[in-house]
């Protein structure tokens, strides 16, 4: 039977979620002996052409030529999975979607005329359908190894959209915020990390976007009690996730 | 000299300790490990632990865990699978049974345990696993003497005395400057252990003392729910307003079902390698809180925050009983402290009485 044949590419991003890929080094080899391991080039130059049976799509899109590219990418894809939040969110850099991207440009480069890039950084599926969308910043590598294996499996991923709390509790931390006060986004924030931060006794950042139904705005009430003013409002909702439907409508409530 | 006793006899100790800031129920080496001179202050969403200068060994109410991380465990495989010559190897995993010793159980806990025997045990499919854990237990109940801010387990009827499912129970008596504990046995093992011990023969001063110390817990409850007038109303008021007002405050993270020491649910995951030879299914915590928790062909069936809680209240207070024949809730009052919003369960019970309002 022939191997499926696997293809990663990057947009705007900061290559962190491929990484995740090489990064599961116990399961590497399994992973090349699965799967035909076509287009990667942050592991191999050699590439392969399309098409592909699974495309794992990270980064955002922010210049013309990569809303161009990802056409072509989904042209040449049986399934494409996003990967992380840039690619499902728009990540950081949907923060330019607050501003205006030319005085951005105007301040960081001497000859802003040579950057062609758009106002907003989007995520993949508001140019192309998108198969699967696999959350965080970075993503979860076993999660994507669970990704990987339920395409192989033709089953559906074992991903939960729930809380990090959940997560939080199963694993026996002692709350953040009920315990120290500490501000945490874990109960509007989509589990999968496995409860890094508050498991370091820190808040949740955030980093896997919105949980399925969120109430950022009862949270941020309760926030609001712990001792945070507006503008800490804004920027707690501000970060990986900012361009995420509920994260970017919240922080739009609060003062900056 | 009792923990000595029960480890002398085989049993792992589970007892509260004082961990990130708060007091959990984990494994312990022996009395230094008790919280000796801790407290904890609890509200709606709020939980602090303070010193204490009369250096009581359980002079505080409870943390966020309960005996049910240890009987019904967060996450559990339940069979394996492997491909091999062209068939399925199916692996079941067998239950594990530890012996343990819980030193320290409140009585709202214990009543806890004997809810979920009934509901995980006491049907026609028992589960194996929760049995195996939950036969070789030695139980060391702790009589109250210092309720929480969000407890109301008289409210319940589950404590602060205990009053069976124990093999000792012990009150800490620090009356007239005195520091003694009085056992009671509950059990033939119990009483063995007893028998061990270097102790004396309570007085019917001590005795006293003892009842003395749930009588003043009983007074100091920091919550009341009327549980006989709540069974009553919540199954005549599915569309009262109260419901969705609390469904803006909700945030569905499902804390409060975590926490619930009697909160049963679990989901099945299923996982499978990548070269698709070997397949296995764990079971782990779920909530009713989760949009999965409903899920039906077509979608989850309470798709709205205020149909989640509406049947979360309504199963721990009313329907419960109807199923299990008592009520799903023992008034530990983990939910409220452990809520992110502090959303009070016995406030939202007052509050639909106070404005029942009739179809």
């Amino acid at each position: 039977m022939r191997k499926p044949r696997l293809a990663v590419w990057k947009f705007a991003s900061c290559d962190g979620c491929q990484l995740s890929l090489l990064d599961l080094e116990d399961e590497l080899l399994a992973v090349a002996d699965a799967l035909d391991i076509a287009y990667f080039v942050e592991a191999s130059r050699a590439t392969a052409p399309g098409p592909y049976d699974l495309s794992l799509v990270e980064g955002s899109i922010t210049t013309p030529h990569d809303a161009e590219r990802i056409r072509a990418v989904r042209r040449k894809s049986r399934h494409l999975v996003t990967i992380g939040a840039c690619a499902t969110a728009g990540g950081i850099q949907a923060l330019r979607n607050f501003a205006d991207v030319r005085e951005f440009a105007a301040a960081v480069y001497a000859r802003p005329e040579y950057i062609d890039s758009l106002a907003t950084s989007t995520p993949i599926a508001a140019h192309v359908p998108v198969d699967y969308e696999l959350h965080g910043c970075p993503i979860n590598k076993r999660q994507l190894l669970e990704v990987v294996s339920a395409f192989l499996a033709g089953r559906r991923p074992a991903v939960s959209s729930e809380s990090v709390c959940m997560e939080c509790k199963r694993r026996g931390n002692v709350c953040v915020m009920v315990a120290g006060g500490a501000a945490c986004l874990g109960p509007v924030t989509h589990a999968g990390c496995g409860a890094l931060c508050p498991a370091c006794d820190r808040g949740c950042y955030g980093c896997y976007g919105p949980k399925e139904t969120p109430n950022a705005p009862s949270l941020s009430h309760w926030l609001r009690g712990l001792g945070m003013d507006g503008r800490d409002l804004r920027r707690v909702y501000r970060t990986f996730n900012a361009g995420a439907e509920a994260f970017r409508q919240e922080s739009d409530r609060h003062d900056g | 000299m009792l923990l000595d006793g029960l480890r002398d006899a085989g049993y792992g100790l589970i007892g509260p300790m004082r961990r990130d800031g708060a007091i959990v129920f984990d494994e312990i080496d022996g009395v230094a490990d008790l919280p000796r001179g801790w407290t904890d202050e609890q509200e709606g969403g709020r939980y602090r632990l303070r010193e204490r200068s009369d250096g009581a060994f359980f002079g505080f109410a409870h943390g966020p865990e309960s005996l049910k991380r240890h009987l019904h465990v967060p996450h559990q495989e339940l069979w394996r699978a492997e491909r091999r010559d062209g068939g399925l190897d199916i692996v079941q995993v067998a239950p594990e049974a530890p012996r343990r010793a819980f030193i320290g159980a409140r009585a709202c806990d214990i009543h806890a345990v004997a809810i979920q025997d009934r509901v995980l045990t006491g049907g026609a499919y028992a589960d194996p696993h929760y049995a195996a854990r939950r036969r070789d237990v030695f139980i060391v109940a702790v009589n109250c003497g210092e309720p929480g801010g969000t407890c109301f387990c008289a409210s319940m009827d589950a404590g602060p005395r205990a009053t069976g499912g124990f093999d000792i129970a012990l009150t800490e008596l620090m009356d007239g400057g005195r520091h003694d504990l009085l056992l009671e046995p509950g059990s033939e093992a119990g009483r063995a252990l007893l028998a061990t011990l270097p102790a004396r023969e309570a007085s019917e001063a001590d005795r006293k003392a003892a009842a003395a110390v749930t009588d003043t817990a009983n007074r100091k409850m920091g919550r009341r729910l009327d549980a006989a007038r709540a069974r009553e109303m919540l199954s005549r008021v599915p569309e009262h307003p109260r419901w969705e007002e609390v469904a803006d405050r909700c945030l569905s993270c499902g804390n409060c079902t975590q926490v619930c020491p009697t909160c049963f649910c679990t989901t099945e995951v299923d996982s499978s390698d990548l070269a698709v030879s070997t397949a296995s299914r764990a079971r782990q915590w779920d909530s009713c809180f989760t949009l999965d928790f409903s899920m039906l062909h077509g979608g989850p069936v309470r798709h709205s925050t205020r149909a989640r809680y509406r049947q979360w209240m309504t199963h721990k207070l009313a329907t419960w009983h109807e199923q299990f024949g008592t009520a799903g809730c023992v008034g530990c009052g983990r939910c409220i402290t452990w809520c992110p919003v502090g959303i009070d369960i016995t406030e939202e019970t007052a509050a639909m009485t106070a404005r029942e309002e009739t179809p």
